[in-house]
């Protein structure tokens, strides 16, 4: 019943954004050339420097791959929560606790941003020349992890988009170091985590974990010495524990909420 | 000249007004710099090559994008009141102004770059300088040559925002050309890597174009791996390309104004 409510709003939401397609080509356009320039950075560093101690360039281009993919998803789908800032500011939320649905529900389904397309193509361009480049054979399990972690990083990536949303209910802005977290994150994602001063680490592994669907599953998958094989299984199940957790918190936040008026 | 000024002034102060977002702002910028900063390092630590730009240049230099990220091309974007008044068509009120629509709109993005650069510079400057192993420039000369370079950034940005807010005459819903320069802007500038660490094989190429004026000339100034003795090439390089940006923009508005149609309601 309720996957109904929520897959119906995202058909509206896409059937709006198809009734301007250019609009939609060039966003999606301009989305994909705003993540491919990142690869530009880190090719004319690995031309410069060679491989970091333990990745080449093509494992390097499946972290790449993994983390935008994982982002793009949970970003296409979390758009209302991305964007919830402006609908506290302007006091629209309290249309949304009239209506007979949970509000994290609704904002789900506000908008399914489609123009993310762009970073998901950049994302899985990286992750097929790499995924080919790499010397790796892949089996059905390697596939497996690999794709595990994709969905996994989507839940934590969307997990830290209804965090950001949450803070809105008590600061009313939107608060632009979040985006440290989000975008810092997958800058740092995009190489091993290895190379990161300790700070960085724990911050990547422990508070917003997204090493567990980057960095320790390609381990993993390049059979790197000392990464144990129950690391696949990682990504899913935190992805589910952390956007589970910010379920929570959002259900918290939303009874301190006071509206801002009209 | 006096109305332009006051115009500038007048959103500059609009625009100072947000120092929470500036605060934060920067809290962000020095979060990126430190991952870049680590990000680079682990490069120069591989020990396969000898870098063109030294680990404590190419650490200054990476602190410098974070300081003036507000001012970069990565985030000039269009200005978003023109992309708003393109949509519900006020800016039939903008031809209706005793002013020059160019000069108008070229004030107006100088001040949406400067504005928010005061603000966000001046917490990295301090915290890089006191932790982080940002450095001064080696010379009072080199401190100063950066400075006259970064007027020169500032007309060549601004200059290059215009054109691109013009660019919105054609593509009504503000995309386009807007939506997919900043990216490879931010690469020729030199904002996503310096300059000097791409291939040599496309450095005559950077250097021609008008991009490294934007970024890399003022911030290789700073560092001295840019020789004071070449400031006056430097200026006139950003000058010519900002004459450029200037008359195309200009043209591009005469003719734009010509056949717009403005969304009525």
């Amino acid at each position: 019943m309720r996957l109904r409510v929520l897959l119906s709003l995202m058909r509206a939401s896409i059937r709006s954004q198809m009734q301007y397609r250019a609009s939609f080509v060039l966003y999606s356009l301009g989305n994909f050339s705003a993540v491919a320039v990142e690869v530009l950075g880190l090719w004319g560093l690995f031309a410069r420097f060679g491989n970091l101690p333990g990745w080449s360039l093509a494992q390097v281009a499946v972290l790449y791959g993994m983390v935008h993919m994982a982002f793009a998803l949970a970003e296409a789908a979390g758009r209302g929560f991305d964007q919830f800032a402006s609908v506290v500011r302007a006091g629209d939320f309290d249309r949304f606790l009239l209506r007979p649905h949970p509000t994290a529900l609704l904002l789900a389904g506000q908008t399914f941003e489609l123009s993310r397309i762009g970073r998901l193509a950049a994302g899985l361009i990286g992750l097929l020349w790499g995924a080919s480049h790499a010397g790796v054979h892949w089996d059905a399990l390697k596939i497996a992890t690999l794709i595990g972690a994709i969905l996994g990083g989507a839940l934590i990536f969307y997990g830290v988009l209804v965090m950001q949303a949450t803070l809105c209910f008590f600061t009313v802005e939107s608060l632009e170091i979040v985006n440290a977290l989000t975008y810092g994150g997958i800058m740092a994602a995009e190489l091993p985590l290895t190379i990161y001063p300790k700070w960085i680490r724990l911050l990547f592994t422990f508070v917003v974990p997204i090493a567990c669907m980057n960095y320790l599953p390609a381990s993993v998958i390049f059979a790197h010495p000392g990464a144990s094989p129950w690391l696949a299984l990682l990504a899913p199940v935190v992805g589910v524990g952390f956007l589970t957790l910010a379920l929570q918190l959002w259900k918290c936040g939303e009874r301190q909420y006071r509206s801002t008026g009209s | 000249m006096r109305a332009y000024t006051a115009i500038f002034i007048a959103r500059l102060k609009m625009l100072l007004q947000y120092r929470a977002a500036a605060w934060a702002g920067a809290g962000t910028q020095l979060f990126f710099g430190a991952a870049l900063v680590a990000m680079r390092q682990a490069f120069y630590h591989s020990g396969h090559a000898i870098p063109p730009l030294p680990e404590a240049q190419m650490i200054t230099y990476s602190w410098l994008t974070q300081a003036f990220f507000a001012l970069s091309p990565f985030t000039a974007n269009p200005d978003p009141e023109v992309r708003a008044m393109m949509r519900d068509g006020t800016v039939a009120y903008e031809l209706a102004r005793p002013l020059d629509l160019y000069t108008l709109w070229f004030t107006r993005n100088t001040a949406n770059r400067v504005a928010p650069t005061i603000l966000r510079s001046l917490p990295i400057f301090v915290i890089g300088m006191a932790f982080l192993g940002m450095q001064p420039p080696p010379s009072l000369a080199a401190f100063l040559a950066f400075l006259l370079a970064l007027l020169g950034a500032v007309a060549l940005i601004a200059s290059w925002c215009t054109l691109i807010t013009i660019s919105l005459l054609w593509t009504l819903s503000g995309d386009g050309i807007a939506r997919i320069a900043p990216g490879l802007v931010a690469v020729l500038s030199g904002q996503i890597l310096p300059l000097a660490l791409l291939p040599d094989t496309l450095q005559p190429t950077l250097r021609f174009l008008p991009f490294i004026g934007m970024v890399d000339a003022p911030f290789t100034l700073w560092i001295g791996q840019r020789p004071v003795s070449e400031l006056g090439p430097t200026l006139l390089h950003q000058l010519a390309w900002t004459a450029v940006f200037v008359l195309v923009g200009r043209f591009l508005l005469a003719r734009g104004l010509k056949r717009l149609v403005v969304q009525g309601g």
